[in-house]
């Protein structure tokens, strides 16, 4: 076995290994750390792959801002667990079914006779001086330029969707407004009232 | 050397546990999104192998744009789920049926 293989399978197992801890977890925020887990170890088969530049970005975006965004809203929520955990048992031979029929009909189509080494042979490694973020943004920013910003728009729509959702006003809570403030004349504030003098 | 199907059945394996997933969590909507994300990760998988053996770029631009997509669906789902617990206190999938009827 090659130092590339085995590099190749000690990721593999850690991956099922932390996707089967996702599911199984009682506690989610152990599940969103299974889960940033299953990406590094992911990062590391991508690496393999010599798709560095999607490694480093699944690691910077995912882990370090989707997760963290996950951690975020389970440790908010005060959620009651027991009531969520009702049913697990009960659904799980029948998920374990769907899931093996699903994985051995996969298997019998992308497995080693149609898609093996001697069908797909591995391709020849980049030279040294290859640069996969280079290759991939010279592609990015000519062929794919429209998709490209329809990404962008995807994301701005993302931003001011989730704001517009979560954002609210108190109704208990003062608020000055400034335009008011500055609008203010002298005769809204101040009476001069006309009156005798009191002895 | 690694073959292109060890690839594609470690996303086989991934995507059949993240259905797993689907199936045992199906009350808790956290853990189903992260079901989302790990069935994101089991295709984003074979892009990358199938963009590494065909030596085309294509896949792994695809799977740039398919992160892009997945953080935005991450961050509305979440923002979805905080207005939800917010009103109703609970994030019970069973819980929400107001549009029953």
């Amino acid at each position: 076995m090659t130092f590339e293989k085995f590099v190749f399978y000690l990721f593999a197992a850690i991956l099922v290994f932390a996707a089967t801890m996702v599911i199984t977890r009682r506690n989610p925020v152990h599940s969103a750390l299974f889960l940033v887990l299953a990406f590094f170890s992911s990062a590391g088969i991508w690496l393999l792959a010599e798709a560095e530049f999607l490694a480093i970005v699944l690691i910077l975006v995912y882990v370090g801002a989707v997760m963290v965004l996950f951690l975020f809203v389970v440790m908010m929520l005060d959620i009651d667990l027991a009531t969520l955990r009702a049913g697990f048992i009960r659904y799980m031979p029948v998920g374990a079914l769907v899931a093996l029929v699903m994985a051995v009909e996969i298997f019998m189509v992308v497995g080693p006779a149609n898609f093996g080494l001697d069908k797909v042979p591995a391709p020849v490694a980049q030279p040294a001086g290859y640069n996969n973020t280079e290759e991939l943004g010279s592609v990015l920013y000519t062929v794919y330029m429209y998709p490209f910003e329809v990404a962008a728009v995807i994301l701005l729509v993302g931003i001011i969707a989730a704001i517009g959702l979560t954002m609210r006003r108190r109704p208990e809570t003062k608020y000055q407004n400034p335009s008011l403030q500055v609008r203010v004349k002298k005769a809204d504030r101040l009476r001069v009232i006309k009156m005798d003098a009191e002895d | 050397m690694i073959a292109l199907s060890d690839y594609l059945i470690l996303g086989a394996i991934l995507f059949s546990l993240s259905v797993t997933g689907i199936f045992l969590n199906r009350k808790n909507v956290i853990i189903l999104l992260m079901c989302v994300e790990l069935m994101l990760l089991a295709v984003n998988m074979n892009f990358i192998a199938f963009s590494h053996f065909l030596g085309d770029t294509a896949g792994q631009v695809f799977v740039f744009f398919i992160l892009t997509v997945a953080a935005a669906e991450a961050a509305i789902g979440l923002a979805i789920l905080v207005v939800l617990f917010r009103n109703k206190r609970t994030i019970n999938v069973e819980d929400l049926d107001t549009l029953k009827g």
